[in-house]
C-alpha cells in the first residue's frame, strides 16, 4: 500500500524580482523516500530551495506547496519550520553575539512548541555532536560566525540531527566539502533518515548520491523537471553531462 | 505596574514600565524659572559654605553668557523659565531605609533598589527623589576603612574642605552651558571617597528617580579614588510619564588617582519625555583605570559623552557605550579619551541601535598631545538598524599630533539582516524572537562585560524597547 505523500510540490511557480525562474515544478515525496533535483548553474535549484522555505525574497506566483497533506504556501518561514519542514542552507548566514549553543535550544523550543529540559538537550545534542564528529566546545562559538565551509555544513547537519523535521531539503549541502567532511555529513544524513521522513537533496553533481542513496533522481533544467529516473539516472548525468537535456529543452522550446 | 501617569502619553513606549508618579504635595518646590535669587535660594536651604555660593553664581554667568550648543540633539524646545529647578520632598537623608516616607520607599520597591541591598548584591546604596538625596547606605565594613559614599550635599556640610578640594577640578564651571546650569544649581548626587589602598569590593549604586513635572534634576557626583583604590559604581535613573519635558543636566567628575581602578556603569532608562543632557568626565594618573560603561535606553534625547584624560603614563581609559532609540528618540552618546601623557592606552567600544523611527549618534573624540608617544587606542563603533525609517550617524573625530601612536579604528553600520532573519526563522523562531537574538548578539561584546545581574536588565531593558518596535 502506498502510503500518503509527505510533500508535495504542485506546479509551483516562483518568481525572482519579475523574473520567473520555477516554471510549474511538481513532486511528490512520500514517507521513507529520498528524492534527488540535480541541474546545472542557473536552473533554479536555490530558488527552488529558498521559495520552499518561504523565503520572502522569493516570489510564489502559481501552485501550491503540501506538508503532510496541509498547505504551507501562505505560512511564514518559522511557521513552515514548526510544521516540519527544513532548509539545510548552502551558505548558512552568521550571527554574531548568539552562541551556537542558545540558538540550538532556542530552536529545539520552537519546533517542539515547549521547553525541552536541560538534561536532555544536553543529552541529545552530545549524541548528534559525536555522530558528527565535532567537539563540544563547537557550541561554544557564535552562530557560523568564523566557521569554515566544512564546519558551516556540519553545522546545519547538527540541526537537521536536533530538530528532527518530517522534511528536510538540502541545498546544495556537498559544495565545498572536502571527501572526509562529505563523509560525515552524508553518514548524518542517513542516520536522520527514516521510513517517517523524506530527503530532497538538491545538487549539482553526483558525488553525495554515493554515500546518500536516492530512490528518485529528477533532472532540474529552465526550473522544470525535464526528466525523471532512479538512481541510474545521476550516474548517466554523471557520464554525460547537463548538456544533452539542455539540448532537448531548447529544442522543445523552439518548436514549440 | 501602576497606573500610568498621564492621560496624554507622549510616548508609544507603553512598556515603559516605570511611568508613574507619585502625587504628592513637595515639601518645597522653587517656582518655575532661573534666576540669581533662586540660585541664592537654593544655596540658602542648604546653608552652604559661601565659596560654593559664589561658584554657583558664577556658573549661572556662564550658563547666561553661553549660547546653546548648536550641534548635537535638537534642543530648542527646552525653555529654563518653564522648569523647577529645586523640588524637596522630604527634608532629610536617611540611612535606615525604614525612616524614609512611604511613599518615597514605594517608589524605590517598585524599582527594586533596596531588594539588591537586602540580597547583599551591593556594598552601598544611594537613592535620590526629585533634587535631594533621601537615602544613603553603606556596608559597615567600608566604612571603618574609610570609605565614604554619602550624598554630594551632606559631605560639603560633613568633608567640605576634601569637596572643596576636587570640586569642578574636573569639569570647571564653564567647561559648556549644562555643566555651567549644573554647577549653578546643582543638588544631590553621591560623593566617593576610596582610601589607598582599599578595595571595595562589589557595586556601590545609587538610584536617581525623578517624580515631579516640570522638573530638572542636576545631581553631582564626585568620585576620588585615592592611590592604589579600587570601586565600581551603578547608576541606574526613571521617570515618570508626563505630557511636558524634564531636564536632567547632571555632572559627574571622577580623579583616578596613581595606580587605582575605577569601573563606573550607567543604565539609564529616563521616560521618554527627559532631555538628558549630561557631563561625565574622569581623570586617571600614572597606571590608573577608569572605565565607563554607559548604557543609555530610555530620554527623548540624550547627549552624553564620558570622557578619560589621561595624565600620566601607563593610565589606560576604557568607554564601553550602548545606545538604543526607539520612537521620538535621539541618542547621541558616545566618548572622548585624550592621551595627555606618553605609553596610555585606551579603547572604545559603541554599539547603537535603532529602531521604530529612532535616531542613534555615535560621536566620538579621541586626542593624542604632541609628546605622548607610544599611545595605543581602539575606537570600534558600531550601530545596527531595525527597520528603514531609523536613523543612525557616527561621527567619529580623531586628533594625533604625535606620530609615534598606534591607533587603530573601525566602525560599521548595518541593519538587520533579511538572511539574518531567514535563517533564524527557518529555524522556526519568529520575527519578533530572531530580530530579539540577533540584537542581543549585537549588543553581546558590552552586556558580558556588566556585572551578572546587570546585564540581565540590561538585557530585559532592550527587549521591552524591541517589543514596542516591533510588536
Amino acid at each position: 500500500m502506498t502510503p500518503p505523500p509527505l510533500f508535495e510540490i504542485d506546479a509551483l511557480q516562483v518568481a525572482v524580482e519579475d523574473k520567473q525562474i520555477v516554471n510549474g515544478l511538481s513532486l511528490t515525496l512520500r514517507p521513507g523516500e529520498v528524492h534527488a533535483i540535480m541541474g546545472p548553474n542557473g536552473s533554479g535549484k536555490s530558488t527552488l530551495a529558498n521559495a520552499l522555505m518561504g523565503h520572502p525574497r522569493y516570489t510564489v506566483n502559481g501552485g501550491d506547496i503540501r506538508l503532510a497533506g496541509e498547505s504551507v504556501i501562505e505560512l511564514a518561514p518559522d511557521e513552515r519550520a514548526r510544521a516540519g519542514l527544513f532548509l539545510a542552507f548552502q551558505y548558512p548566514t552568521d550571527i554574531p553575539g548568539v552562541s551556537m549553543i542558545n540558538f540550538l535550544r532556542r530552536a529545539m523550543t520552537a519546533r517542539r512548541g515547549e521547553e525541552i529540559p536541560v538534561r536532555e538537550f544536553r543529552q541529545v545534542l552530545n549524541q548528534v555532536l559525536g555522530r558528527l564528529q565535532m567537539d563540544e566546545q563547537f557550541v561554544r562559538r557564535y552562530v557560523n560566525d568564523g566557521f569554515s565551509g566544512g564546519e558551516k555544513k556540519r553545522a546545519e547537519i547538527l540541526q537537521l540531527g536536533l530538530l528532527q523535521p518530517l522534511v528536510a531539503v538540502m541545498d546544495e549541502t556537498d559544495s565545498g566539502l572536502d571527501i572526509d567532511a562529505l563523509r560525515i555529513v552524508s553518514e548524518g544524513i542517513n542516520t536522520f533518515h527514516s521510513d517517517d521522513n523524506a530527503i530532497l537533496l538538491i545538487t549539482h553533481y553526483q558525488r553525495i548520491l554515493r554515500y546518500v542513496q536516492p530512490d528518485h533522481v529528477h533532472v532540474l533544467i529552465d526550473g522544470r523537471i525535464v526528466e525523471s529516473g532512479d538512481a541510474s539516472l545521476a550516474e548517466r548525468l554523471e557520464r554525460g553531462g547537463y548538456e544533452p537535456f539542455m539540448e532537448r529543452t531548447r529544442e522543445r522550446a523552439l518548436s514549440s | 505596574m501602576t497606573t500610568p501617569a498621564s492621560d496624554a502619553p507622549v510616548t508609544r513606549r507603553s512598556e515603559y514600565e516605570y511611568g508613574f508618579h507619585d502625587d504628592v504635595e513637595a515639601l518645597v518646590k522653587l517656582p518655575k524659572g532661573l534666576s540669581r535669587e533662586v540660585v541664592n535660594t537654593i544655596s540658602d536651604i542648604k546653608e552652604e559654605p559661601e565659596w560654593m555660593r559664589k561658584l554657583r553664581l558664577k556658573a549661572l554667568d556662564h550658563f547666561n553668557a553661553r549660547p546653546m550648543p548648536e550641534w548635537g540633539g535638537e534642543l530648542g524646545d527646552i525653555d529654563f523659565n518653564d522648569i523647577h529647578y529645586y523640588v524637596r520632598a522630604t527634608d532629610r537623608d536617611e540611612s535606615d531605609w525604614d525612616d524614609v516616607p512611604d511613599y518615597i520607599k514605594d517608589t524605590y520597591d517598585k524599582l527594586g533598589i533596596p531588594e539588591a541591598e537586602k540580597q547583599g548584591l551591593l556594598a552601598g546604596v544611594g537613592a535620590q527623589y526629585d533634587s535631594e538625596v533621601v537615602y544613603h547606605n553603606i556596608r559597615e565594613d567600608l566604612e571603618e576603612k574609610g570609605v565614604l559614599f554619602l550624598g554630594t550635599d551632606q559631605a560639603l556640610r560633613e568633608y567640605p574642605e576634601l569637596v572643596r578640594e576636587y570640586f569642578t577640578t574636573v569639569i570647571p564651571p564653564n567647561d559648556n552651558k549644562f555643566a555651567a546650569l549644573n554647577t549653578a544649581v546643582w543638588s544631590g548626587g553621591s560623593f566617593i571617597y576610596v582610601p589607598p589602598g582599599v578595595t571595595v569590593d562589589i557595586p556601590l549604586q545609587a538610584y536617581f528617580r525623578i517624580n515631579s513635572e516640570d522638573m530638572g534634576q542636576f545631581e553631582r557626583t564626585l568620585i576620588i579614588a585615592d592611590e592604589g583604590a579600587q570601586v565600581h559604581y551603578v547608576e541606574g535613573c526613571t521617570a515618570p510619564i508626563y505630557s511636558s519635558d524634564s531636564l536632567h543636566s547632571a555632572v559627574v567628575e571622577i580623579v583616578c588617582k596613581a595606580g587605582s581602578n575605577v569601573r563606573y556603569t550607567t543604565i539609564q532608562n529616563w521616560s521618554n519625555n527627559v532631555y538628558n543632557l549630561v557631563t561625565k568626565r574622569a581623570t586617571a594618573y600614572q597606571d590608573a583605570v577608569m572605565t565607563w560603561v554607559d548604557g543609555n535606553l530610555g530620554s527623548k534625547l540624550t547627549m552624553k559623552y564620558p570622557a578619560v584624560y589621561l595624565m600620566e603614563p601607563g593610565a589606560h581609559g576604557e568607554v564601553l557605550s550602548i545606545a538604543s532609540a526607539g520612537q521620538g528618540q535621539h541618542q547621541d552618546a558616545g566618548a572622548k579619551i585624550v592621551h595627555a601623557a606618553p605609553n596610555t592606552t585606551s579603547v572604545i567600544t559603541s554599539k547603537s541601535l535603532s529602531m521604530d523611527g529612532g535616531r542613534s549618534t555615535y560621536r566620538g573624540l579621541l586626542k593624542v598631545y604632541d609628546g605622548a608617544d607610544g599611545c595605543r587606542s581602539n575606537v570600534r563603533c558600531d550601530a545596527l538598524m531595525l527597520d528603514e525609517h531609523s536613523r543612525s550617524d557616527t561621527y567619529p573625530v580623531m586628533e594625533i599630533d604625535e606620530k609615534r601612536v598606534d591607533i587603530g579604528h573601525e566602525a560599521t553600520v548595518s541593519k538587520v539582516g533579511d538572511e539574518q532573519l531567514f535563517y533564524l526563522m527557518a529555524r522556526g523562531l519568529s520575527e519578533g524572537e530572531a530580530t530579539k537574538m540577533i540584537v542581543n548578539g549585537f549588543v553581546e561584546p558590552i552586556i558580558k562585560s556588566l556585572p551578572l545581574e546587570y546585564a540581565v536588565e540590561m538585557n530585559r531593558l532592550i527587549e521591552l524597547q524591541m517589543d514596542g518596535a516591533i510588536g
